[in-house]
């Protein structure tokens, strides 16, 4: 069930364009904000919502890479794995990732801490390697620091 | 040296304030326009002032422009977005103009708005832009309020709605009619041309997609004209860019400099020559899906038309800097599984070719390559190119593959006889799965 401040919110969406269905990327959005993630549930609520099938919306949500139609970690880390990135050594980033936290891409932390995706380049190309967490961007970035970074997240 | 795009962007400071923004000439360009010039005259100046679209097309934006109908009979509402994407990887120009001067970019799409008679603009950019995000909704409540944006602008009887669209997260979503998919709400698929969007675009109405860097250059060209735009250049491609190097260079970064602003100049003087210990190998002009360029190029101006006579694009203008120790196979496996994976799968070509090409670069980084690997990797070249496919996504990404097979065939070659990477470090890509 979507909740009355979600409905609030995407009707805002709905009434800045011509057709409810246009809204949905956004409805998805909503949605995703306050459970982490995008159920079979949700999307058929929301669906219902602005007048789509569930498939319908199901192809739009997939085809998007940062709606996610798995559970993910209370924190999600996207390392870029883009070319400066990797030319400038990323995966010993990631490696030391995997190996800190025990997970792999596309798993989350047993203590549900912490989800961790490969993302395409990130903009901050003559900084790299880069990766962000939530909404925090970390650049220039050492094997050493990422202990530091990670104890901000809990 | 002038740099009009970037003279009030200091990094680490926060960009100008609305007000900030007035006394150091911001908004003139709107208020110049809406009192003195016809939608048409402000067409006319930008077309005669030579500015190429800076998202990598290089198309004339005046001449762009003029596509859309105007007048009272044309169809209403007409929009205008500012596609702030920014994917392609190695590009991070649009970052720099967004997070520090948000103001300029308004102005320059009142600017484009007011030309082609919009009435409704949109934003568009990458979810991973969160500091713009900030500064972008901040700097468009200052300018609803100060009535630059709205209902009747400085009582000029034209008006503008600006929103800001973030996006959730595809390469595809740069293509401009892909992009328009995903402002409706759809899978960013990209859409059949004709009809071109300027005459049926998002919502099917008239809408014009310009980059960011393209907007920002706009409030500079209306208050000193075409000629002096012309004359910041060193060569017939107008204006300034935004030039940027990523790679193992001693200071990588982005700047503003003169169009035409030789590759040799960026990397010695900019980008502080190459790293110790590294040598040049070959360089991506403007993005992953740009030609290689390597020794013999240095000295050629990076503009649209010099660039694209030696067989490449100066695509966005930001430069990835190939060194000797990392394996070019390596390199060019990086960039094909980015392009398999970020295709939309709408065309079978790209679909299924890209994954192909990625499949068989990884088995040649591994030692696992045939010879005729090569041979299946030129026909992909050739089949996935220009005219086969339903956009510019599969030719694009061609473009470094086909480059490398001819400047670095030999390093191809020694893999696939030696059966392994040459490169000790052996820097094999894995697949991130």
């Amino acid at each position: 069930m979507l909740t009355t401040e979600e409905k609030h919110k995407i009707d805002h969406e709905i009434s800045l364009v011509p057709s409810p269905k246009n809204a949905c990327i956004e409805a998805l959005k909503i949605v995703q904000q306050s459970h982490g993630w995008v159920s079979d549930e949700s999307l058929k609520d929301v669906a219902d919502y602005v007048g789509m099938s569930p498939a319908e919306l199901d192809s739009v949500a997939t085809f998007y890479n940062l709606i996610f139609r798995r559970p993910v970690g209370r924190h999600v880390i996207l390392v870029c794995d883009s070319i400066s990135c990797w030319v400038m050594g990323y995966e010993g980033i990631r490696d030391r990732l995997f190996d800190k936290l025990s997970i792999k891409y596309g798993q989350t932390t047993e203590d549900g801490r912490f989800t961790i995706l490969p993302n395409c380049c990130l903009g901050t190309c003559d900084r790299a390697p880069a990766l962000m967490i939530d909404n925090d961007l970390y650049r220039d970035l050492t094997v050493e620091q990422l202990d530091e970074i990670l104890e901000k997240y809990t | 040296m002038e740099k009009p795009l970037t003279q009030h962007i200091v990094p680490g400071r926060a960009p100008l304030s609305l007000k900030e923004y007035e006394q150091v000439g911001g908004y003139q360009s709107v208020r110049k326009i809406l009192k003195e010039m016809a939608p048409a005259e402000v067409q006319t100046l930008v077309k005669d002032s030579n500015l190429r679209g800076r998202g990598g097309a290089g198309f004339n934006t005046g001449l762009k422009w003029s596509f859309v109908p105007m007048g009272p009979e044309a169809a209403k509402p007409k929009y205008l977005v500012a596609n702030a994407d920014e994917m392609e990887p190695g590009t991070f120009k649009d970052r720099v103009l967004l997070e520090g001067n948000p103001h300029q970019l308004i102005e320059g799409m009142i600017v484009a708005a007011y030309a082609i008679d919009a009435s409704i603009s949109y934003i568009f950019m990458r979810w991973a832009y969160k500091v713009a995000a900030k500064e972008i909704i901040k700097a468009l409540a200052e300018a609803y309020e100060a009535g630059y944006l709205g209902e009747n602008i400085l009582g000029s009887g034209f008006s503008l709605d600006m929103h800001l669209h973030t996006g959730v997260g595809r390469y595809m979503c740069g293509e401009e009619t892909a992009l328009l998919n995903a402002l409706e709400g759809k899978r960013a698929n990209p859409r059949a041309k004709p009809p071109f969007p300027q005459v049926s675009g998002l919502f099917g109405k008239p809408t014009i997609v310009n980059n960011v860097e393209t907007l920002c250059c706009l409030p500079h060209i209306i208050n000193n004209g075409a000629e002096w735009f012309k004359g910041l250049s060193k060569t017939q491609d107008a204006g300034t860019k935004l030039y940027g190097i990523s790679g193992r260079v001693k200071t990588p970064g982005c700047w503003e400099l003169p169009m035409g602003t030789t590759i040799r100049e960026l990397i010695e003087e900019h980008g502080g020559g190459m790293q110790d210990g590294y040598l040049f190998k070959g360089l991506l002009p403007g993005g992953a899906s740009t030609d290689f360029l390597v020794d013999e190029h240095l000295d050629l101006p990076m503009d649209y038309t010099a660039i694209q006579v030696a067989g490449s694009r100066m695509g966005t203008g930001t430069m990835i800097i190939l060194d000797d120790q990392t394996c070019p196979v390596g390199f060019v496996q990086n960039l094909q599984h980015f392009f398999a994976q970020e295709s939309c799968g709408f065309c079978t070509p790209c679909r299924e070719g890209l994954p192909w090409v990625e499949k068989i670069l990884l088995a040649i980084d591994k030692g696992e390559g045939k010879p005729e690997h090569l041979l299946t990797l030129d026909f992909h070249t050739k089949y996935l190119g220009p005219g086969n496919t339903f956009c510019a996504l599969a030719p694009g990404a061609m473009e470094p593959l086909q480059s490398a097979l001819k400047y670095f065939r030999e390093d191809f070659e020694r893999h696939i006889h030696e059966h392994h990477c040459p490169w000790s470090k052996a820097k094999v890509w894995q697949p991130s799965i």
